[in-house]
Formats: structure tokens, sequence, C-alpha cells
């Protein structure tokens, strides 16, 4: 028997609600009538736009050009029409320029050659990564080229690939580990390569034990040095510093990257972009979105044009099956609320879920129970950071490590007094990066 | 596709499903061992003791309330500041007593600061130490309790027995421990305790405390029963384990190393149980210095905190000349926690020791 991982310090263990999506075989999305291909799909500068207004576009070609170090292209997910560049609202609350693309109503096929990447060297294989426009698929969409060029002085050993999942509600890795676990762990091959990796550790949450079993099996039957680890359940385990922690036993010291103990992290969903990126030349440009939740009608697991509305995706899997309290962008724990159902996905949409109405709780003064202290897994004090960005000591905030909060939301998930306590972190973060 | 009304709020979007009046009113479940023990034992006037600190407490609240534009009468904890005030009195206390601890425990100990959460002291044990002080007499004389009623002689009922032994040891009677000195001033113990002692070798007094055969207050006499409660909030996870069984522990090892002293038993003299169940240590360590608002917020300074209140309930039950040990103890410790909470902080995440030794190194 395998000994069971998990990190040590904090995490919560919501109820992983996964029952609505997870038996759903993922099915592709009809081609909309309308795509919104946002510019600004990745952390980082906005791509800047190649094309303009009537100009005609083919599916996988190059739209957007990334424009600084930490930037990502764009690619078009159909071949049609620019109808115009407009200034949209994405679902984190950013502004920027997207095209609007009317598809043509006959689209190419795929491409169903495969490449043989095995001769190509590290660096022909990161700038394919470049040109594909591939970002972490996990939620944060941090370019994938950034994340695996590695600087000279730092010497990688391990590469550590998420299939942990650990949001509730989400299905979209746990379908594609099932479904294309064979591209997912070749695609982690491919990024071992490039970043010279000798380990490569695949770490899954014990919810999800037949995709242990099918990694496990394919990895025997492909020869592949991978080991596949079981972890236990308990958010935020997909976190990079928790999973680094529950797989290797290392701590990420504050404001250091996973780079900096020798480790690289990637979704098991990049791992499968860049599977298609290499093998398959496929551009980023669709993806697997969970849509799902109480108030949907029929979840599914979609594959999706990245720029699809929302409001298609809600068409798809038949609207709601009652009113939704909430509509979220991700998951119920990072995720964004929104309200415009016109708002386009984007490369790091993992989910799309109509959450019901929710017990109401009354709003308490803080009981300094130290749940929160206890659930944080930095091992902040989130109820002192509360107090003082409420009383304007950014400061003070900043001296006990708001910095280092990453807003997980353990803290306001436990809370009995419910505080908004991710919110006012945010806040402070904002006002006191200000205030230096 | 008709447009629902949607609401947008910051992440996360799910709760855990404790709040804050379910803390309250699971903590009063908590007690209900051991205030149907307190009925059953001292009759059904401690009843009407709990019923009036409850009243006055909830009332006080209600008006307080009124007053700063809160509604904060139905998040269960000025019933349960009530609650923890009835069962610190005496089950023969005259009525107006628990009605002035419970006005001061809701109105100077926790209103005057700004109400439920900004209070520094444990509202209920500030309202008995200020009507013990007051009223010292009504405060400190005990009833029987049924189990006993037939053989406890008067002069014994009216006081515990933990300062029964005070008295005695600082009279001059040495070289007898708590139990022993009891057995010989002819306290007592049931048939039940008597027939588990012979089974065990255990004193019969300290099972008898254990049980809850003595005098004392309504609510603290039965450590069974509030353990039954502790365990119930540690399973419901409203509690955790740091502060009542670091509390206990500290207590007992301290009055077994030290504890022996004053008795000239000398070190290691004392006795390790019965320090545990006497007086209102149980009541203490479980309900009242684990009071959410008034202890340190991180386990580390729990630790710290309830190694403290041992400290000092063991130095003033042996070496003071006051009963209210663990009270007093339990109020001092509130003093030193936003101290406690400002230099006892948690290790940050990836704050390792090789970390700490290489920037050391790095300055070096």
């Amino acid at each position: 028997m395998q000994r069971i991982l998990t990190f040590s310090k904090g995490g919560v263990h919501p109820d992983d609600r996964k029952v609505y999506s997870r038996s759903e075989v993922i099915e592709r999305l009809p081609m909309p009538s309308e795509l919104i291909v946002a510019l600004s799909q990745h952390l980082g500068a906005p791509a800047k736009a190649l094309k303009t207004k009537g100009d005609t576009v083919v599916k996988g070609e190059k739209i957007g050009e990334a424009s600084g170090f930490i930037s990502s292209d764009v690619h078009s997910p159909v071949t049609g029409t620019i109808k115009e560049i407009r200034k949209v609202t994405l679902v984190n609350s950013v502004q920027c320029d997207a095209f609007i693309i009317i598809p043509d109503a006959e689209q190419p096929a795929d491409v169903e050659e495969k490449i043989d990447w095995k001769s190509f060297d590290g660096s022909t294989l990161l700038s394919s990564i470049k040109d594909m426009g591939i970002v972490g698929m996990g939620g944060a969409a941090f370019p994938a080229h950034v994340k695996f060029s590695i600087p000279k002085d730092k010497k990688v050993d391990s590469f550590v690939v998420n299939g942990v999942e650990c949001e509730p509600y989400l299905t979209a890795d746990y379908r594609i580990m099932l479904e294309k676990g064979e591209q997912a762990l070749e695609g982690a091959m491919i990024a071992a390569k490039i970043i010279k990796a000798t380990r490569v550790i695949v770490g899954i949450e014990m919810n999800k034990p037949d995709c242990i079993s099918h990694l496990k099996k394919i990895v025997a039957q492909k020869g592949y040095p991978i080991e596949i680890v079981a972890l236990k359940m308990k958010y935020p385990q997909g976190d990079e510093k928790q999973l680094l922690k529950a797989t290797l036993n290392r701590e990420i010291p504050s404001g250091k990257l996973p780079l900096d103990v020798g480790a690289v992290v990637a979704n098991i969903g990049t791992c499968n972009a860049i599977y298609e990126a290499i093998v398959l030349k496929k551009s980023l440009y669709e993806r697997v979105i969970s849509v799902t939740g109480e108030c949907i009608t029929n979840p599914k697991n979609v594959l999706a044009p990245v720029g699809t509305k929302m409001s298609d995706l809600l068409a798809f899997c038949g609207g709601f099956s009652s009113e939704p309290e909430k509509l979220v962008s991700g998951g119920p724990m990072m995720g964004f609320s929104f309200f415009d159902t016109e708002t386009p996905m984007t490369k790091g949409s993992s989910g799309l879920l109509a959450l019901g109405a929710q017990k109401k709780f009354r709003s308490t003064a803080c009981l300094n129970c130290g749940r929160c202290v206890a659930a944080c897994p930095i091992g902040l004090m989130p109820a002192k950071l509360y107090r003082y960005i409420n009383n304007g000591q950014y400061e003070e905030a900043m001296k006990i490590s708001l910095m280092d909060c990453k807003e997980c939301g353990c803290c306001a998930y436990v809370c009995p007094a419910q505080l908004p306590l991710v919110h006012t972190m945010k806040t402070g973060k904002k006002l006191g990066r200000k205030k230096k | 596709m008709n447009k629902p009304t949607l609401t947008v709020s910051s992440s996360p979007h799910l709760h855990a499903k404790t709040d804050t009046a379910s803390i309250m009113w699971s903590v009063s479940i908590a007690l209900t061992p051991a205030v149907l023990w307190g009925v059953y034992v001292f009759g059904i006037r401690s009843l009407l003791v709990l019923g009036v600190s409850i009243i006055t407490a909830m009332v006080c609240e209600y008006f307080l309330g009124r007053l700063y534009k809160e509604s904060t009468l139905w998040d269960g904890s000025a019933f349960l500041t009530g609650l923890l005030v009835g069962m610190n009195m005496s089950p023969s206390i005259p009525l107006f007593i628990p009605c002035i601890a419970s006005v001061f425990a809701i109105f100077v100990a926790k209103w005057v600061f700004g109400g439920l959460g900004a209070n520094w002291a444990n509202p209920a044990l500030s309202g008995r130490i200020f009507v013990f002080f007051s009223f010292t007499t009504p405060m400190s004389s005990f009833v029987a309790p049924r189990t006993l009623a037939s053989v406890l002689p008067d002069a014994l009922s009216s006081a515990t027995p933990l300062s029964l032994s005070k008295t005695a040891v600082s009279g001059g009677t040495l070289g007898l421990d708590g139990s022993s000195l009891l057995s010989s001033m002819g306290y007592p113990a049931t048939d039940l305790a008597q027939n588990i002692s012979a089974m065990t070798g255990i004193s019969a007094f300290t099972i008898d405390t254990f049980l809850g055969n003595v005098a004392g207050c309504i609510g603290e006499v039965s450590s069974l029963a509030l353990l039954i409660g502790g365990i119930y909030l540690l399973a419901r996870q409203i509690i955790t384990w740091h502060i009542p069984v670091t509390y206990l522990l500290s207590t007992a090892l301290l009055s077994w190393m030290f504890g022996g002293i004053p008795s000239g038993l000398g070190l290691f003299g004392g006795s390790f149980l019965s320090s545990m169940f006497s007086g209102g240590l149980m009541l203490g360590a479980i309900f009242m210095a684990t009071d959410y608002v008034t202890s340190p917020i991180s386990h580390k300074g729990q630790f710290v905190y309830a190694i403290g209140c041992g400290f000092f309930t063991f130095l003033f039950r042996y070496f003071g000349s006051m009963p209210e040990a663990v009270s007093v103890s339990i109020l001092l410790m509130n003093i030193f926690t936003p101290m406690i909470d400002r230099y006892i902080i948690p290790r940050k995440f990836g704050d390792t020791r090789e970390l700490r030794k290489k920037q050391k190194e790095a300055r070096a």
C-alpha cells in the first residue's frame, strides 16, 4: 500500500460536489454564432492585435502577439471573419480589447497527423509552446513558456503535474485524465524534456481513484518514468506551494517560485495542451470547461472554443433548472462571480458554475476563534490582518505578511462570523501597494 | 433565456456550515449533562438560580443591543454567559446575587468594551469574581448533594472540599494528602465510590469528585458530566484539545510535583487525579478557558496561555489564601492574551529552519 500524502499546514475540507458532472463524457460544443476572443486571456501584458476589422482568419491562426516577457500569443479558434474589435470586461474584471469573430459555416477538419517530438531539442520545443500560446490551464493562465524557461543559475530536478483539481464542482481535469490520459502524460514527458527534469510526479487526490489507476496503467504500458502519487483530499492542494509540500516535502519560501526549490509545477490540462501543441501542431484555442452546479439542467464537460460566450455554454447544457443565486467562472473557492452571461470564456476558464441559494448566515463580530489561523495554509493570521486593514493600518498588515496571502479562501470558508476575509485581503493588498 | 437575479461577491462562494450562533448553542448543549447533574443533586432550586441568571443576562443583552442598535440576542452568546454564571453559583445562593453577576457580566465585562468579540475578560468569570468579592459569605456556603445528604454533616457541607482541606492545612494539619485529610475529618463517600475505590485503589474521595458527589457550585461538581460535554465539543470541532488538555495536565502535574509541600508531604507528594477533578477546574478548563474571544488565536499561543492558567491555578490553590484559583487564573491569563497574540505567531509556510540558517549566514 502506497502512503497517501498531503501538505501539513492548514487547509479545509469542503464537500467535493463533483457528482453533477463527473460521469459526463467530454462533449464538443456546436460552433457558436459569434465568438469574443479577448487579447488578455493570460497573466501579464495583453497581446497585440495582428488583425483588424473585416479581416478573415483561419482556425489556429495567430491573431494576437505577445507584447512583453510575461505575455502570450492569441490564436483564432475558428475560420471566419472579424466583425469588430471591441472593449470587453472579462469575469475577473479585466478590461481589454477583443475580436468579435463570426465563424464560417464550414470549418476545417482537425489534423490527424502526428509529429514525433523526440528528435527536437528543448529550446525548439519551448519556442513552439510559445508560438502555440500555451498558458496554465488551471485558472491563473500563466504563460507556459515563461514558466518553462529555466534561468541559467537555477537547476530543476522535478516536474510535478497537478492532477489534484481540489476545487469543488470542477471535473474538467478529471475527464481529461480519464479520456486523454495518454496524451496528457506524453505532454508531461515533453515538458520534462524542456526543463530537463529527471523526476516526473503526477499528484492526484483520493476522490479520483479511477484516474490514479488509469494513469498508473498507462505509465506501466508506455514505460514512462512517471510517478503517480495519491494525495489526501484537502483544499488547496492544487496550489503549487501545497502540492510541492505534499509530493516532494519542499517548502517554497515567501516570495519565491517553485524554481527556487528545484521544481516546476504544471496542470494536467496544460500537459494535454502541450501534447496537442507539439504533436498535433494545434494552438491553444479550445479547452474543456465544466458547466455544472445545482442549477444547471444537464451538467456537462464541454470542449469549447476560447471566446465562447457563457450564454452559449448555458444553452448547450439546457439552461437553468432553477434560479441560480450566483454564476461563477472557475471553482467556487477562488473563482469569480459575474452577472453578464455575454461574457466570454478564456484560456483559463476551468468551470462555469450556477450555484443555488445557500443558507444565509448572519455576519457577527470576529470571535477570535482562531479557525482562520488554523485553516490558513500559509500560516498567516487572517483575523489580525482583517483588523489592521479595516483600521487602515496597511503597513502593519504588510509587516505580518499580507502580501503572502494567495486568496485561497480557506479563512473565509471557515469563518463562523462570516467576515469577508478574502475581499478584505484583496482590498488591503491593493491599497497597501498604492501606499508604498 | 430568463434573466435571474444574480449576486456578485468576492470568493469563496462556499461556506462551512458553522456560524457564530450554532457555536454558542452547541456550547450550551455541551453544558447540559453538567446542568442536569447539578439540578439532580442540588434540587430544583438550582434550576431557579440558572433561570434567573439566564433571563437577566438575556434581558440585559436585549436592552444593550437596542442601545447599540444591534440585534445580538439570538446569537446565543448572552444565553451562554447567563448559563455559565448560573452554573458558577452555589445552589443556596440568594437570587439577587446571580442577577447582579449576570448584569456585571453582560454590561461591564462585555458591552462596555464593545459587545461580542471585543471584551478582554471572560464575562461569566468576571461576573462570578465580582459577586464573590462583594458577597463572599453566601458565595462560599454550599449544600450537600442529594447523594450524600444523609451522611454529610452540615459543618462539612457548607464548604467545598478544596476550601476545607485548605483551612485544615493552614491550621497546621500536616502529613496527609487531600483525600486522606478529608476522610480524617469525616468526609463521607458514596457506596459506589467506595466499591470502585476497592477495585481500583484510587481514593473514594477522588472518585466522588469525579462523579460529582461533593458540595460545590451547581455546574462544577461533576467532572464526568463536564467531560462528556467536552468530548461533544471536541467531536463537533467547536474547541480544539490544546487549551483543555494543556491546562488540566499542567495543573495536575504541578500539583503532583509541588502540591504536597504545604501539607508537609514534600516533592511529588501531591495528588495527580483529585487535583484535576476537584473545584472548578474541569468547568474552567473545558468551558471557560476555551472562550474564543479571550483566549489566544493560534495553537502555539494557546499552549502558552493554558500553561499559564495551569501554573496560576496550582499556585493559588496551594499557596494562596483565597479560593477561586481557577477563575482568577483564567482572568489573569485573559489579560496576557493580547500580548501572546502579538508575540507568538504561527510559523509561516516556507520559513524553514534551513532557510533561517541560510539567512543568518548571509547576514554574517
